[in-house]
């Protein structure tokens, strides 16, 4: 359970986000959205410590999470970013077991080598494992972050049954890729969702993606919360003309319900 | 990993037989030419109930071979600094030479040389490294806190490196100004300073250097994993839980006082940390710990070897061994600029 309570930040004297009050529970998919400036990515940082609030307080699982030490939190949660750029030429395995740093001192250990073959296999990324990171192309290099982030989270069932829950944070991960690998992306974070002790919450652009792969979505706009809930009581035509300026027709959808055209 | 883990460590077993036989030529040429026997014999001196050595043997073992090992500890140290820098910095053209700590600090070992006499500071062992050390944290810190942005606060490597031309240039100025006030066996060393040169080694220096190279690359080892975090970004290592500023402080601290110890002894070196780095991601790759290591090793081959060249080439005088480095290694760093897909 991720809470958020009354939370501000601010650069200087603008506030990016101001008094947000909202929680997320485990095995569901949140997405936020909201128009360019709406501060979607700061909240996202926000609730990842990345950024700390001059007011509020983030809390995971009811424990503030300001003081938590920085190789404690990183055992739990991870941030899939968009693009991530490496200064020096890596190969796809060493990126991948960057994800398990926090989890091993020195050297990976076994179970460490292990992790990062499952994860590498999920995301299609094991033929490519001894190439420089450099080198592949931008739908690629996220899959291979993707497998990096999930392999920092990576729980075996059987001896790792903790209470604590992990958390997945996506900022704008899919702004650089086809749809194909919109889609495929968003489906596997659904599958990774599914685990009882895993929130998951996320920024993305596209509201026919929100519509069709979230089970609630966050409305923001100028740093405060619109409107919070099921994709069908968010995205109202009144309420995607206020935010957006745009004014959408809903068609009927096999996938999703409904989907959104704009005129 | 495990494969490339094993062949890292041969590349560094290798490595390190290489550093050796360098350090063997080192101690075998030079003004004078000694064979392999009068080696031993010289070492067999300093063992209990041996006869005392001789003249020849005591050059070898009170100025060949402290130089040897000084020029294996000041090549290491700069390798060293060269791989922090340019981690710390993700980007492959910064060393300590270009961001003005070597400048200051041989700024700061001037000055002790020339003030000190006057002012009769006390002389401790440790006096020369400190001034040295105060010189370079004084410089470095001038061109971070210069070349940062207004906006944003972050130094762009652009900036960085145009800054520490700058500082480089006002340190240079002044050691040329203490030079020229100096009285007349001062300003020998103090020109020398500016160039580098290893003809000052003595067994007290090669203590000193030992203490903080050692030291500055057990803890360096200890952070590379944090520093390999680092090479996907500052946000994405603070999500793999890296405290990035305390990061940033400790390297460059590290940093700092091994590049000015060893400055503090030989003057200023270039492009030895430079170099030394790429050389090892050609053969091994980018992980940090492994950098370390080789570029340890490495810079100590590198820099005996050009002290081999310094001291050979217009035998039985030398050249001051940062002329040496400099002629190999601008063209290496002009190289790079031209060559490089990374983004300023």
């Amino acid at each position: 359970m991720l809470t958020a309570h009354d939370v501000t930040f601010r650069v200087g004297n603008k506030p990016l986000i101001a008094g947000i009050s909202v929680s997320f529970s485990p095995g569901k998919l949140h997405l936020i959205i909201g128009p360019n400036g709406a501060g979607k990515s700061t909240l996202v940082k926000v609730l990842a410590r990345l950024l700390r609030p001059q007011a509020g307080k983030v809390e995971y699982e009811g424990v503030d999470i300001s003081r938590a030490p920085e190789a404690e939190l990183a055992k739990r949660r991870a941030v899939l970013s968009q693009a991530v750029e490496v200064a020096f030429p890596l190969s796809v395995r060493e990126v991948v077991m960057m994800g398990r740093y926090p989890h091993f001192g020195g050297r990976p250990g076994p179970e460490d080598e292990q992790i990062a073959d499952e994860v590498m296999q999920h995301f299609d990324v094991t033929e490519f494992s001894e190439r420089n990171y450099q080198t592949l192309s931008g739908g690629e290099r996220q899959r291979v972050n993707f497998a990096r982030v999930l392999a920092q989270l990576w729980r075996d069932g059987a001896n790792e049954t903790t209470s604590t829950c992990r958390y997945l944070f996506l900022d704008e991960p899919l702004t650089f890729l086809d749809i194909r690998h919109q889609i495929d992306f968003l489906k596997k974070i659904r599958t990774f969702t599914d685990a009882p002790d895993v929130v998951t919450v996320g920024v993305v652009h596209d509201l026919n993606l929100a519509a069709r792969f979230a089970d609630q979505i966050v409305l923001l706009n100028e740093g405060r919360v619109v409107a919070n809930g099921a994709p069908g009581e968010v995205l109202t035509a009144e309420r995607i003309q206020t935010v957006f300026s745009v004014t959408p027709t809903f068609v009927p959808s096999e996938h999703s319900g409904v989907h959104l055209i704009f005129n | 990993m495990t494969k490339q883990h094993a062949s890292r460590q041969i590349l560094l077993v290798a490595l390190a037989v290489v550093t050796l036989l360098t350090l063997a030529a080192s101690i075998r040429y030079g003004a004078i030419d000694f064979r392999v026997a009068e080696i031993t014999r010289a070492l067999a001196s300093l063992l209990p109930g041996n006869a005392a050595p001789t003249l020849d043997q005591r050059i070898f073992l009170e100025l060949r071979l402290p130089r040897a090992i000084l020029c294996l500890l000041v090549g290491a140290s700069l390798g060293i600094g060269g791989t922090l820098m340019q981690a710390l910095f993700r980007n492959p053209i910064v060393e300590p030479g270009l961001v003005g700590t070597s400048s200051g600090a041989a700024f700061g070992s001037a000055l002790f040389f020339v003030l000190g006499g006057v002012l009769h500071i006390g002389t401790s062992l440790w006096s020369l490294p400190i001034a040295a050390c105060v010189g370079g944290v004084i410089s470095t810190y001038l061109v971070f806190l210069l070349a940062r942005s207004r906006e944003d606060g972050r130094a762009s490597i652009v900036m960085l490196l145009l800054t520490g031309l700058a500082v480089n240039a006002l340190f240079m100025s002044a050691i040329g100004f203490l030079s020229y006030i100096a009285r007349d066996p001062q300003a020998r060393s103090i020109t020398f300073w500016s160039l580098g040169t290893l003809s000052g080694a003595s067994w007290k220096a090669v203590e000193i250097v030992a203490i903080s190279t050692i030291v500055g690359a057990l803890i360096a080892l200890r952070y590379a994993k944090q520093l390999n975090a680092l090479m996907i970004g500052e946000e994405e290592a603070t999500y793999l839980g890296v405290n990035v500023n305390r990061l940033k402080w400790i390297i460059l601290s590290v940093n700092v006082v091994i590049v000015a110890v060893a400055t503090a002894f030989t003057g200023v070196i270039s492009f030895v940390g430079l170099v030394v780095p790429h050389i090892l991601r050609m053969m091994g790759g980018a992980d940090n710990r492994f950098l370390i290591a080789g570029s340890a090793l490495t810079g100590a081959t590198l820099l005996t070897l050009a002290d081999l060249i310094a001291r050979l080439a217009v035998r039985p005088a030398e050249l001051p061994i940062g002329i040496v480095t400099s002629a190999v290694g601008v063209p290496v760093f002009i190289f790079l600029l031209r060559r490089r897909q990374y983004v300023f």
